[in-house]
Order: structure tokens, then C-alpha cells, then sequence
């Protein structure tokens, strides 16, 4: 037993290490299986800059067609599942086939990696970056070793910002305007507003903010909408006249956002909105829904 | 269904406590163990017992109260937070992430607190920025409560003048800013409960708002403790801004308490220095404002604050605070047409007692407030109301308690004439009231002028006003009590009457004429009362005139006694038409007295003529007639004007009546009192003799008829006092020295009354007995004493 188990034992260790001390930008990512893992975070046209170390187990020896190690960007559907999409696939030839008695270091490096996308875990939705290596084998699976990053891109100041300014309501029984400083926020901003009742015939109980995201994968038929509500604000508690003007203070810290993400490869987005939720005494809701931009501010 | 809501709520109560209870624990464990996280999530779980909709303000107070204490200890944890590193911004931002409106809100001011006391921004902007949150509840109840505490952590942390939170240039106003918005927005939540909720519960809610209301006006006495509120921030800022709110919350309740929190907070000399202003949103009111109240209210305290120091009243005359006043009145009293007619003569009483407590010099002020209400009245019926009647009273005494003169009521021109507007029962207790005045102060009224005025006013004692004559209509049920007080109002008039003096007597008889002729307008239930203290009144001038006889230069003055007894004669002759004939009688008696003393013959024989013409035709009555002829009598014994013709014509018809009485013992004593007609013990007095013995004998024949007759119809003779009466008549003549007098005859009628005595039939009395041996006493003492009255009584024995 211990010998058939032990001829399909991975004759060896492998070890992939990042360079430069990437040991300090690490972020948590959370795996499939529920568990967080620390990862190095990177962002685009950043090197990719490693060493991956074989260590065959005493007494033996590996032999393979061939060593390399890929850098892949991929895109999960879970409806499709196994399926990967790779929009980035880099590969690096580490040895050419042979065998490998002892430890063995291969540094490697992708230069200025074009990573235009963040890595995201949604609904239905993961798109993930990884560095594969694999030893090629005969006869034998290969041995492959995963290696996860995180990615995140930083976006400037957007130069034009317009405030969302909105005069909504049901004829003669209620009529609001309400304001949004911006409509595009990074993820440590503050949504200032204001709420102004212009007209109020329902009996008010409360108003809330949402925060909403909304997930949308596929195309055509094939799409896959997902809405989760990521934030539940209240805003004003009981019943406004005619005239008042309710303050809106949110701060977006607490709340795991993730930046919009428009069309990433064709395959899905991920949208943020608004929804202004005003609740009557019989628990009707009246809501209005506005999209906001969330983008990653650049940390100076 | 009452008692089970009530039940209901205080198990909503005991939960929310519960609720409370429980999250403070761990609230304080984290606390404990400087888990700041923990901190801010129990404590917001705590907070959210507070988001109740179903406990009454009562009941809510008391969980907020609770939830105050413990946010005070997280208030001292925050601080000591920042100690350990954690800034305050960060807090401040910490705490806003709360999902739940009502507990971020408490909690944010709580940080808040600890973020002006760091000192890292300034007071105002963490004020202003609180205040601007708060907005997000809406609910009566929780935002009056949030903002109480607002108000409450912020207190002693206004950017005030001297404070240490003091900031720039404007930083009072920043201060003031701040207490205002608080105001401003409490007092809308606060209306807006009266809209909320069921109509039928009306009553419920407004008693809930009235326990509110104190959480509202706590604000305006912030606003009065803050140092920089000096005169003129008061005047531009705070006081306009204030009154805004109250005039446009167009809510009865809200408006009548704060104008009264207003009056009640600021101090006095602001409120008249911004007079203008607070009278001038009275009229905005809302129309049920109880504004009488309010402004009685002010105007109590400014002049309290006049009483409290005389340096201080120039100020109210620079600021014509009497004008003001009474413009805003009469604008109110325009502006709200429902108010009952008490209402109005209420502001106009709290006016006047301002008036004569600030200026007490400015008659003209006094007169134009009774002038005002003169104005409001007219119009209108009689005041049936009792409390409006009440009212009047008080307006109209108010002068008279103040001056102690009722010359200076009588000055007011519109005094009587808002007298004029009270039913005749209280127009009477007013008149009554005015007299009474006039007998504390002992005020003399000494024109014709004023009495003339004062007559007017009193009119309601002296006539029958509405036409309606005294007791008529009247039940017998009640009769004797209205009779008393009508004896009683009528007893103070004729107090009234001798109270009037004047030294000049052409100014004096003017002053009775005027009397006279009010008092003749009274009708005859009145005149028995009204005419005889008149009478007394002109007799008395009639003496001082007497007194200075060589003053009087012949027909220039009008002032004569000829002319006043003319006066008296028309005067009395009123009361026949009472009738009052005995009355009449013994006044045309004191008449014709007072006409003696003046030496005019013709005016005292014609006022006794008069005396009898109403013996012979008026009074008829037996016991009447005895004591009317005795009192002529009395009168012409004194009388020594009369030439020998008339004094006999008198004397005769005297001894006439006399004897014609219907009794006999009246008879005889009257023919023996008539004797003195004939003896006048003066130098120069009436002095026959013979007469004299003439009526004693005629006398002495009527009581033996009289014992005669007593034998007849009873079979015992009567006493013998009637004797000894006469017998002491004997002895006064005998004394005097009239010749027809003897002892011979004094000594036979001892000997008649001994025999009488003795006499078997006789009835003994005792103090007919008495009376006869103290009469034969003064013989023997008389004897005894010897000299010439002695010898004189020699020869009788007894």
C-alpha cells in the first residue's frame, strides 16, 4: 500500500518566492474553500519578479519534459463551472526535459505585466490572477504549483465629478429632491447629500441609503444578474413636513466595496448604485436608484 | 381598555429598561477591558431601546433618562481614548458608521462633546455640524428628546464670551446660532405633534405636548444665560428671530408658552427696550391665544421692575412703554374678534394697574385706558357676565385704592362712563365701593362741580336705573334680604351727603342744590333715606350763616337762610309723597328751630304750620300722634320768635291736639306738658302764670277721669303715677316762682295721691310707689336745705 502510495507521491517540494520583499504587501484573499490566505498584491505593468525552488525528496529524482511557469488571468463563471477563460496567459521556459537530483532554484520574471483587471470574487463571478508552475512529466500527471496575487488598480482623481441632483416623486402625494455631492467616489470616501421634501401626503415612518451592487455575467440570454445590498443607512426616523431638508453622512469604509467594473473582458460587470428608500406607516417602500462610480484611489 | 394601555406601556417600559440594561452591561465590560469596537456596538444596541414608538413622552423620559447616565460614562471613555491614541476626527467618524439614525445621532453628540472639549476644532463648526445632523429625526417625540440632549452636552461648551470655547470676532453669534437652530427645530417637531395621530386623541396629545414643553423652553433660557446676549443682540438678533418662530408655528399651545417663556426668562429692561417689537407679534397670534394672560403677565413684571428702583422709570417714559403698551392692546383686542369681553377688560385692567404703578402722575393715561374700554363696551349690552362684571369693578377701583381721592376719579371723564356699562347690581356695588373710599380717606367734596360729577357716577344708588323701581318684583322670599342692602347702599349715600363741605357758603348751597336735585330724582323708597341727612347738610350751613350774621351784605349774595329755608320747604315736601309724614314732621320742626335762631318769624310759623297740616292730615296713628305732639311741643316751648298772636294761634292748636288724644293718660300727659308752653324759664321768656295752673288743673281732671274710667272697666283704679307726674310738674312751677302755684295746692295733691294710694281698689305699683316717696323726699330735702327755697317749702307737710 505505502508503496503504490508512495509511487504517486510528488517525488519533490516546490516553493514559489517573490522578490524584493513583497512579504510586506500581502493581502488576505479568500480561497473557494472558505479559508483566507495572505497573497502579495500587485498592480498592472508592475514585474512580476520570483524564484521557484525544487527540492526533490531525499533519494530521488524527478524527471520531466520540461519546467515552466505561467502567469495567467482568469475568468471563472460558476454557473460554467470549470470552465477558466485566460484573457492573460505569459509563460517562461525554466529547463529544458531532463531530471532534477537536487535542490534547484529557477528565478523567473515577467516584465511591465499588462494586468488590466483587479482581481474580483463575486456572486457568480471570480476573476483571478495565478502563477502556474509545472513540471512537465512523462507517464505522470505534471506537478503543478499554484501561486495566487491580488491585484488592484489605482485610478487618479477623476477630473470631471458631477454632483447627482434628482427631483423625483408621485404625483400629489409625494415629491423629493435629493443631492449627492459626487457621482463618483473611491472606496474611503464620504457621501454627502441632502434630502429636500418638497411635497409629503404619505405618512412617512423612515428613509434609508443603500448600497447596492450589482453583478451581471454573460451576454445575450445567457445573462446572470445578481443584486446584493451592501449597505442598509437609515437616514431620517419618522415623518417630515413640507420644507425639510435631511442631511445624508455616509461614510463608505466600512462597507467591502469593490471599484464599478464596466465590461471586464467582455464577460461580466460589476455596478454600484444608490437606492433611496423611503418606507410608510404600511411599510410600502418608495425608491429611487441611482448609479454611482466607485473607483480605487491612487494612496499618495 | 385605559387601564390595560396604560398597562401595556409600563411593560413596554420595563422591557425597553431591560433591553437597556442588558446592552449597557456588556457596554461596560467592554468599556472595562478599552474594547473600543465592542463600545460602539453595545452602545448602540442600548440606544436603540430609545427608537420606541410606544412608550408616552412620560414614560420615554424616563429610558432616556437612563440611557443619559450611561452615555455619560462612554462620554469619559471617549475621552480617555483619545488619550490612548485614538483621535478624536477618527471617533467622530467611528461612530457615524452606526446603520440606525437615532442611535449614530446620540452617539455623535456624544463624541461630539469630547471633540469641542479637545479643542481640535472649533466649537462652533462641531456645533453647527451637529445641529445639522440632527435633522435626520423627524419624529416628535425622539428629536425633541435627541435635541434635549444636544442642548444638554452643549451647554457649558458655547462658544460664549468669556468661555473657554470663546472663538472669533463673531463668536457669540456663533453661540447664538447654534441655540436658535436647536430652538427652531424642537419647537417645529413640537407643533407637529398636534397634526399627528388620530383626532380623537386630541386631548391626549396636547396634555403629552404640554409635558413636553419644557424640553422646548429650556432653550430660550440658554439663550438668556449666554454672556454676549447683550441689549443689542437681544434687539436684532435673538428676540426678531425668537418671535419669528412663535408667529409662524401658528400653534395655540406653542405660542401662549413661549411668549410666556420669553417674558419669564429675559431680563426686564430688555423687554422694554424691545417693547415695540414683542407687542407688535401679539397680534400675529393665533386668535385662541390666551394673550390676555401674557401680557397681564409683562406688564406685572414691568412694573414690578419700575417698582424696584426709581432710577429706572425714565426709561420707560423714553421709551413710551404707557403708549406701546396700549397700542398693542387695542390691536390684539382688534385682531382677535372672538375674545370674550372679559378677555378685553382683563388686558385693560393689567393696564391700568401698570399705569398706576409707573405712572402714577399721568392721569391723561389713566382716563385714556378707561376711554379704551369705554370704546370696546359701547355697542354691546350690559355686562351680564359675572367675571366680566368682576373685571369692571377691579378697572374702576384699581384708581380709587391707588389715589385714595375720589376727586381724582372724578377728573377721569370716562370713569362714569364705563360705569355706565354695568348691569345696575354691580353698579351699585361700585357706587357703594366709591363711597366707601371716600369715608376711609375722609374726603371732603367740597365744589358743586365735583359733586355734581360724583352724583353721576353714584347714580346707581340714587335712582332707579333701567327704569325698573326698587322692590318691585321682588319675591317675598328675598324681600328682607334686598331690603337690608338696600338699606345699607341708601345708609352710605346719606354718609356720602356729610361729607360734603365747602367754607364758602355761596359754593355750599350750590353744591346742596345739586344734591338735592340728584337725590329728589330718586324716587320715594330713597327719599327717607337721602333727604334727611340733606336737610342736617343745609341746616348746618344755615347756623354758620347765623354765626357770621355781620358778613352778610344784603341781596348780593344768594346764600341767605331766607333762600335755603325755601329750599328745605320744597326739599321736605318731597317726602309726602312717600309717604313719610313723621319724618317730614320732625324735619319741618328742625326747620323751623334753625328759622327761630334766624329771627325769621314768617319762615318758622309757616314751617310749623306745616308741622300740623300733616298732624291733622297725615299721621294717624295714635302712638304716632303722642310722640308728633311731644315733639311740637318740645319745639315751640323754644321757640321765641313768635310775636304773641302766632305764638298763641301755636299754642292753642298745641293744647287742642293735645287733649283731643285718643287715650287719656296720653292726654293728660300731654296737657301737662303743654303747661311749659306758657312758662319759658329765660330772661325774657313767655312767663303766664294763670295758664300754667290752667293746664295742670286740666291735667289733673283728665288723670282722675282717667282713674275713674280704669274703675269702670277694669274695677281697680289704674296706678297713681299719672298723680305724682303731675304733683312733680307743681313743684317745678312752684319753684320757678309762679305765683298761681301754692303750697296749699301742692300740699292737697300730696294728700290726693296718699288717699289714692291707701285706697282699696287702687292696683299697687310698685314703682308708681317708688316714684311718689323720692317725690316727697325732694320736699323734705328741699325743706331741709332752708334759705329761701326752704321757707318756700315751709308750709307744705308731708
Amino acid at each position: 500500500m505505502n508503496y503504490i502510495v508512495g509511487a504517486f507521491k510528488p517525488p519533490c517540494n516546490i516553493t514559489i518566492t517573490f522578490a524584493d520583499g513583497r512579504t510586506g504587501k500581502q493581502v488576505p484573499l479568500k480561497k473557494e474553500n472558505g479559508q483566507t490566505v495572505m497573497v502579495p498584491l500587485f498592480q498592472s505593468q508592475e514585474n512580476i519578479v520570483g524564484e521557484v525552488s525544487i527540492e526533490p525528496f531525499h533519494g530521488k529524482k524527478v524527471e520531466h519534459n520540461g519546467v515552466k511557469i505561467e502567469l495567467l488571468g482568469q475568468i471563472e463563471m460558476y454557473f460554467d463551472k470549470g470552465n477558466f477563460y485566460d484573457f492573460t496567459s505569459l509563460v517562461r521556459e525554466l529547463e529544458v526535459p531532463g531530471d532534477i537530483y537536487e535542490r534547484k532554484s529557477y528565478p523567473f520574471e515577467f516584465s511591465t505585466v499588462e494586468m488590466p483587471y483587479e482581481s474580483y470574487n463575486g456572486v457568480n463571478v471570480r476573476l483571478r490572477y495565478v502563477l502556474k508552475f509545472t513540471i512537465s512529466r512523462n507517464y505522470v500527471s505534471n506537478m503543478v504549483e499554484y501561486q495566487d496575487l491580488m491585484v488592484r488598480n489605482y485610478t487618479p482623481l477623476p477630473s470631471i465629478n458631477n454632483s447627482i441632483k434628482m427631483e423625483v416623486g408621485i404625483e400629489d402625494c409625494l415629491h423629493i429632491e435629493f443631492e449627492y455631492s459626487k457621482s463618483k467616489y473611491h472606496l474611503k470616501d464620504v457621501i454627502i447629500g441632502k434630502i429636500y421634501f418638497l411635497l409629503v401626503r404619505i405618512k412617512i415612518k423612515n428613509m434609508e441609503l443603500e448600497i447596492r451592487r450589482r453583478e451581471s455575467t454573460g451576454s445575450g440570454p445567457n445573462t446572470y444578474v445578481e443584486t446584493e445590498t451592501l449597505a442598509k443607512f437609515e437616514l431620517m426616523d419618522g415623518a417630515p413636513v413640507r420644507g425639510e431638508s435631511i442631511p445624508i453622512r455616509l461614510f463608505l469604509s466600512p462597507y467591502e466595496l469593490t471599484p464599478t467594473y464596466r465590461n471586464t473582458n467582455n464577460k461580466f460587470s460589476v455596478k454600484y448604485y444608490l437606492n433611496l428608500v423611503l418606507v410608510d406607516e404600511e411599510d410600502r417602500r418608495y425608491f429611487k436608484q441611482q448609479e454611482i462610480t466607485i473607483y480605487r484611489l491612487q494612496e499618495s | 381598555m385605559v387601564s390595560e394601555g396604560i398597562e401595556d406601556e409600563e411593560k413596554w417600559l420595563a422591557e425597553g429598561i431591560a433591553g437597556l440594561q442588558h446592552n449597557a452591561f456588556y457596554m461596560h465590560r467592554a468599556l472595562d477591558s478599552n474594547n473600543l469596537r465592542d463600545a460602539l456596538k453595545y452602545s448602540a444596541q442600548m440606544l436603540s431601546e430609545l427608537r420606541t414608538s410606544r412608550l408616552s413622552p412620560h414614560k420615554y423620559y424616563e429610558l432616556y433618562m437612563r440611557a443619559f447616565d450611561e452615555l455619560r460614562k462612554l462620554e469619559m471613555f471617549f475621552k480617555e481614548e483619545t488619550k490612548r491614541g485614538c483621535t478624536i476626527i477618527d471617533l467622530y467618524e467611528l461612530v457615524q458608521h452606526a446603520g440606525n439614525i437615532l442611535p449614530r445621532l446620540y452617539l455623535l453628540c456624544t463624541v461630539g462633546s469630547v471633540y469641542i472639549r479637545s479643542k481640535e476644532a472649533p466649537a462652533k463648526d462641531v456645533l453647527k455640524d451637529l445641529v445639522e445632523m440632527c435633522r435626520g429625526i423627524q419624529h416628535p417625540v425622539r428629536g425633541l428628546f435627541l435635541r434635549s440632549y444636544l442642548s444638554q452636552v452643549s451647554r457649558d461648551k458655547l462658544p460664549d464670551i468669556g468661555s473657554e470655547y470663546e472663538g472669533d470676532a463673531d463668536t457669540v453669534m456663533d453661540a447664538v446660532e447654534f441655540v436658535l437652530q436647536n430652538f427652531t427645530e424642537m419647537n417645529k417637531l413640537w407643533v407637529r405633534m398636534q397634526h399627528q395621530g388620530p383626532v380623537r386623541e386630541k386631548e391626549k396629545r396636547e396634555k403629552e405636548r404640554s409635558e413636553l414643553r419644557d424640553l422646548v423652553g429650556k432653550n430660550l433660557h440658554v439663550l438668556s444665560q449666554i454672556e454676549g446676549v447683550d441689549l443689542e443682540l437681544y434687539k436684532e438678533t435673538v428676540l426678531p428671530r425668537v418671535l419669528e418662530q412663535v408667529v409662524n408655528c401658528k400653534d395655540e399651545i406653542a405660542q401662549f408658552y413661549l411668549m410666556d417663556c420669553i417674558i419669564q426668562v429675559f431680563p426686564d429692561e430688555y423687554h422694554l427696550q424691545t417693547l415695540e417689537t414683542l407687542l407688535g407679534a401679539c397680534p400675529q397670534l393665533q386668535p385662541t391665544v390666551d394673550i390676555k394672560t401674557v401680557l397681564s403677565q409683562l406688564m406685572e413684571r414691568l412694573s414690578n421692575y419700575a417698582a424696584s428702583s426709581a432710577e429706572v422709570l425714565p426709561e420707560f417714559l423714553q421709551v413710551e412703554a404707557f403708549a406701546k403698551l396700549s397700542n398693542a392692546i387695542g390691536k390684539v383686542i382688534e385682531a382677535q374678534v372672538d375674545m370674550p369681553v372679559v378677555g378685553s377688560i382683563g388686558l385693560y385692567v393689567s393696564l391700568l394697574t401698570f399705569t398706576l404703578r409707573v405712572h402714577p402722575d399721568r392721569l391723561d393715561y389713566v382716563d385714556q385706558v378707561l376711554g379704551a374700554c369705554v370704546k370696546k363696551l359701547s355697542g354691546k349690552a350690559k355686562l351680564e357676565d359675572s367675571r366680566g362684571t368682576k373685571q369692571i369693578v377691579a378697572l374702576l377701583s384699581a384708581p380709587l385704592e391707588k389715589y385714595n381721592d375720589i376727586g381724582i376719579a372724578l377728573k377721569l371723564s370716562n370713569y362714569p362712563r364705563v360705569m355706565d356699562h354695568l348691569d345696575s347690581g354691580t353698579n351699585k356695588v361700585m357706587a357703594v365701593v366709591i363711597i366707601q373710599s371716600i369715608m376711609k380717606n375722609n374726603t371732603c367734596i367740597s365744589t358743586a362741580d365735583k359733586a355734581e360729577a360724583l352724583f353721576e357716577l353714584i347714580k346707581g344708588l340714587i335712582k332707579d336705573l333701567d327704569g325698573t323701581p326698587v322692590d318691585e318684583d321682588i319675591s317675598f322670599f328675598c324681600f328682607s334680604l334686598m331690603r337690608r342692602i338696600f338699606k345699607e347702599e341708601q345708609s352710605s349715600v346719606a354718609r356720602l351727603i356729610h361729607m360734603l363741605h365747602n367754607d364758602d357758603p355761596e359754593e355750599m348751597l350750590k353744591i346742596i342744590c345739586v344734591v338735592r336735585k340728584h337725590i329728589l330724582a330718586g324716587g320715594p323708597t330713597r327719599l327717607a333715606f337721602t333727604v334727611p341727612p340733606l336737610i342736617f347738610c343745609a341746616l348746618k350751613l344755615v347756623r354758620r350763616l347765623q354765626g357770621q350774621d355781620g358778613d352778610v351784605d344784603g341781596e348780593e349774595t344768594s346764600a341767605t337762610p331766607k333762600k335755603i329755608f325755601q329750599l328745605l320747604h320744597q326739599t321736605i315736601e318731597a317726602l309726602l309723597s312717600v309717604p313719610a309724614p313723621e319724618l317730614a314732621l320732625r324735619l319741618y320742626l328742625q326747620c323751623a328751630e334753625a328759622a327761630n335762631d334766624c329771627d325769621l318769624e314768617p319762615v318758622a310759623y309757616e314751617f310749623f304750620t306745616q308741622a300740623f297740616i300733616l298732624y291733622e292730615e297725615e299721621v294717624a296713628d295714635s302712638k304716632a300722634q303722642v310722640t308728633a305732639i311731644h315733639l311740637i311741643i318740645g319745639t315751640l316751648q323754644r321757640m321765641n320768635v313768635f310775636g304773641v298772636e302766632n305764638r298763641d294761634t301755636l299754642t292753642h292748636k298745641s293744647t287742642g291736639y293735645s287733649a283731643k288724644l285718643l287715650k287719656k293718660p296720653d292726654q293728660c300727659k300731654a296737657v301737662y306738658a303743654c303747661s311749659h308752653l306758657f312758662w319759658v324759664d329765660d330772661q325774657d321768656g313767655v312767663k303766664d302764670g294763670e295758664r300754667v295752673l290752667l293746664c295742670l288743673k286740666r291735667a289733673l281732671r283728665i288723670a282722675n277721669a282717667a282713674q275713674q274710667m280704669a274703675n269702670v272697666t277694669r274695677g281697680s283704679s289704674g296706678p297713681v303715677t299719672l298723680f305724682v307726674e303731675i304733683l312733680n310738674k307743681y313743684l317745678y312751677f312752684f319753684e320757678k316762682g309762679n305765683p298761681q302755684i301754692t303750697s296749699a295746692a301742692i300740699q292737697g295733691l300730696v294728700e290726693l295721691i296718699t288717699t289714692e294710694m291707701q285706697s282699696d281698689t287702687t292696683t299697687p305699683d310698685p314703682s308708681a310707689d317708688a316714684f311718689f316717696s323720692s317725690t316727697l323726699r325732694y320736699i323734705q330735702f328741699q325743706k331741709q336745705k332752708g334759705g329761701a327755697m326752704g321757707e318756700k317749702y315751709e308750709s307744705i307737710k308731708v
